[in-house]
């Protein structure tokens, strides 16, 4: 079981005293809170990809090939990779480059993106998200698992006799996520492939990913890579945590009411009720964060969101003190027994080179 | 059949009820097989809907809510007319459901007012707002004004009643909304994307 956070990378005042981060204190706040995840014990960091203020982290190899030189056990993964506008060329370069850069320590996710106009300015139609989505994908694949490329497709130029270089660490590619919210169409595609499906679930009803995630995990078995209880599935998470429930409460409120994407609308009580957002102690993040096991099946992967709404570096960083000391080592503990043995890791470059090396020692094409 | 009745009045008790349970008689009446009738009145989960445009999904209640319309055979809808339109608690209903959840479904589209001026919202607002969502109204829209309800020539019922009976054979005709969605699979999707 791998724990880590994902990052939005929002430039928001702190509305308890106005101030707001430069976009230079934000990026440098966002190294800082990836290194103490390392610090802390966490598995992963991952950064999203935005291309509008208030949001920093436009170029995402970048941020993690400097986190990366910095780290050493820490896997670097994205949320997400925006497949839909990306050129597939350019992720497939950019990501193997990283990979060789950090040993190997690096995943990624695919996102279409929800920001309408970054389509058209990257001269893509958001109402070709899907088509996009799903070729692309199948381009950038090719080019990691097939040393010359020919290829044509709707969304552009024909490549012929093209190789992308540097050419994956060890001949192995990253492990792929998708993430998806609400597209059956992008969970079929994570089973095809036997990719991993990362179901960020911080803002919908448990009811909603219930079936998104069955879906998922049922077409992995359709399609011959295990059994659906051996699909590799992610999980978002949201907490806010100090030792005693009645501080976290308190501190995170006017946070919470002021955040940009849910303020002013349903209360933290609502909230915390309906979503998987926990305020509280340690403990109480450790029993809703159990629940999801109970809701979803054994799982590979939980990120956390934790900087954001204008939280300040030092809280932020508090918070990752309380998370890798007093939350993760139980739930650790917990769910690897709670996890038959049939039930996989999430893939590291490290596994996917050893199950390519039995494969081909076995004579079996991968 | 399963028959799901929008109605956006304020006020308690509210003529636009009165005349959504007088649609929701009509069409029980007519139909040829037994109706079940739900009623979504959204002055009870207004401040969900709200909630649900700030935050993007939708509280329990107003889940229960949007169910009832997406897996309801047949539609009525009534809004009060507020300053020269359906009122916007009515427009953002329906602004939080998903594109295609109302597509294909037939619908009675009918409206309340203070006075007879604002008959035609029916044709000028809501047969759009309806034809957008690839919804099927029936040809008879009901308008209500004020003063309706207090004449004695019955043309208010008469319409009623015939607007009840368009939309029971409407729906008598389609096959019932199936419960499961459809998915694509990805030999499908994988057409037609490159080489």
């Amino acid at each position: 079981m791998q724990f880590g956070i994902f990052t939005v990378g929002d430039v928001t005042a702190d509305p308890t005293n106005g101030t707001t981060p430069t976009e230079h204190e934000r990026i440098k706040a966002m190294v800082r809170i990836a290194l103490k995840a390392e610090e802390v014990g966490l598995d992963v960091f991952a950064t999203g990809e935005h291309h509008n203020p208030p949001f920093v982290p436009s170029s995402p190899t970048t941020m993690l090939g400097h986190i990366a030189a910095q780290t050493s056990k820490i896997v670097l993964s994205t949320s997400t990779t925006l497949i839909t506008t990306n050129d597939p060329v350019k992720i497939a370069e950019d990501f193997a480059m990283l990979q060789h850069l950090a040993d190997g320590r690096v995943d990624l996710m695919m996102g279409r993106g929800n920001t309408g106009p970054v389509y058209p300015w990257f001269g893509e139609d958001i109402r070709q998200g899907i088509p996009l989505a799903i070729e692309k994908y199948a381009l950038l694949r090719r080019l990691w698992r097939e040393d010359v490329v020919d290829w044509s497709g709707k969304f552009r130029t024909p490549l012929q006799g093209f190789t992308s270089t540097p050419r994956p660490l060890d001949d192995v590619p990253p492990f792929v996520w998708h993430g998806s919210i609400r597209s059956p169409e992008i969970a079929e595609q994570a089973a095809f492939y036997g990719d991993g499906f990362f179901a960020n679930h911080i803002f919908w009803p448990t009811t909603h990913f219930q079936q998104l995630i069955a879906f998922y995990r049922q077409r992995f078995e359709h399609y011959g890579h295990g059994s659906a209880d051996q699909a590799i599935v992610g999980l978002g998470g949201q907490a806010f945590i100090r030792p005693k429930s009645q501080d976290a409460w308190n501190e995170f409120r006017p946070y919470f009411d002021n955040a940009p994407v849910y303020g002013h609308g349903p209360s933290l009580e609502e909230f915390t009720d309906q979503t998987p957002l926990t305020v509280g102690s340690p403990q109480e993040v450790i029993e809703k964060t159990l629940t999801f096991r109970e809701h979803f099946g054994d799982y590979q992967r939980q990120l956390f969101l934790m900087d954001h709404a204008g939280l300040p570096l030092k809280t932020v960083l508090e918070q990752l003190d309380l998370l890798g000391s007093e939350v993760i080592p139980v739930l650790r503990k917990e769910l690897d027994s709670l996890r038959p043995a049939h039930v996989p890791d999430a893939p590291t470059h490290a596994s996917l080179v050893a199950a390519a090396s039995a494969s081909a020692s076995a004579g079996v094409s991968a | 059949m399963k028959l799901a009745v929008v109605t956006a009045g304020l006020s308690v008790p509210s003529s636009t009820r009165l005349l959504a349970d007088r649609l929701a008689a009509a069409t029980v009446a007519a139909a040829a097989s037994p109706v079940s009738v739900s009623v979504v009145e959204l002055r009870d989960i207004a401040l969900d809907v709200t909630k649900n445009l700030l935050t993007g999904f939708p509280s329990p209640a107003l889940r229960a809510a949007i169910a009832t319309v997406v897996d309801a055979d047949a539609l009525i809808v009534v809004t009060p007319v507020f300053t020269a339109g359906y009122s916007g608690l009515f427009k953002s209903f329906f602004d939080v459901l998903d594109a295609d959840s109302v597509a294909g479904k037939p619908v009675l589209l009918a409206a309340t007012g203070g006075t007879e001026r604002h008959s035609l919202v029916l044709d000028y607002q809501l047969r759009p707002l309806f034809g957008y969502l690839k919804a099927d109204p029936v040809a008879t829209g009901v308008y209500a004004a004020s003063s309706d309800w207090g004449s004695g020539e019955g043309a208010l019922q008469r319409r009623i009643e015939k607007a009840g009976a368009e939309l029971a054979t409407l729906a008598a005709g389609r096959p019932a909304v199936a419960a499961e969605p459809d998915f694509v699979p990805f030999d499908q999707l994988l057409a037609g994307a490159g080489e």
